[in-house]
């Protein structure tokens, strides 16, 4: 137990920290990288609660994928290679004002909602759940919003290259 | 491992997210943003799902896995339209709906 409370500290520290670093960068390839690094501490959180599938898919998706098409967007665009002066807009003292509002009542609420949830507040280990089980919920009774998310995912395909084909 | 850990987490990378959303005006980072909020709603799903045991807060995860997929590659062909029409990603000058 010791030791996942360890992994924990680390992978949080490394996760807030990049993910400051994420929103204030003045570098939007900074931006892209930084992103990569939370997405893989957020695997790392899958993995030490015991979630291993979804933390793969995690890192298939996220750090394959969406990494890239992000990265590949700020080629496109043209972004500036190093320093850029103009990503904020005037709007950031309010913003920082709203988010944290936003993470007070969030946290209060979650602190005094959970912080002694189920007995002690803590997470059991119980019966472990491997892939088989994730995959007997997905094609099982969660069948036909899988079938619902291919098409949505067919249709964002689609509409992605109607959108953005040039005619 | 306490629940409420992972709660505080995902509650400050989602406040993050929120702040990147309103403060930046670089499309491609309005969108790193978006991720960041969805992931510490995965963060959620999958604690709340190891609390209670069973496999549904894990489908959940993968189903949010999916949409945000859809998502990006939508959101990157609008930004992506958006730089051709104006030679920019600067959201701020995508005003057209200014009373």
């Amino acid at each position: 137990m010791i030791a996942q409370q360890i992994a924990f500290g680390i992978l949080a520290a490394t996760m807030v920290l990049a993910s400051w670093r994420l929103v204030t960068t003045k570098n939007v390839v900074h931006a892209g990288l930084l992103l990569a690094v939370v997405l893989a501490g957020v695997a790392g959180i899958f993995v030490l609660l015991a979630a291993e599938y979804v933390a793969v898919v995690q890192v298939l998706v996220y750090i394959g994928a969406v990494v890239v098409i992000l990265l590949f967007g700020t080629m496109l665009t043209r972004a500036r290679i190093g320093e850029d002066v103009g990503l904020d807009n005037d709007q950031r003292w309010l913003a920082a004002i709203v988010s944290l509002f936003l993470l007070g009542v969030i946290g209060t609420i979650l602190w005094q909602g959970f912080r002694h949830a189920g007995g002690d507040g803590k997470i059991h280990p119980g019966a472990l759940v491997r892939a088989s089980d994730v995959s007997d919920t997905l094609f099982g009774p969660y069948g036909i919003p899988f079938e619902v998310a291919s098409v949505l995912l067919l249709a964002a395909l689609v509409g992605a290259v109607a959108i953005a084909r040039r005619d | 491992m306490y629940l409420v850990e992972f709660l505080m987490l995902s509650a400050v990378l989602f406040c993050f997210g929120v702040y990147g959303v309103l403060a930046r005006k670089n499309g491609v980072l309005v969108l790193m943003s978006i991720e960041l909020m969805l992931n510490a709603v995965n963060i959620n799903l999958v604690a709340f799902g190891a609390f209670h045991g069973g496999a549904i807060g894990q489908s959940f995860a993968l189903f949010v896995i999916a949409v945000a997929a859809a998502e990006v590659g939508v959101g990157i062909a609008i930004i992506l339209l958006i730089f051709r029409n104006r030679a920019s990603v600067d959201l701020d000058e995508v005003d057209l709906m200014r009373g």
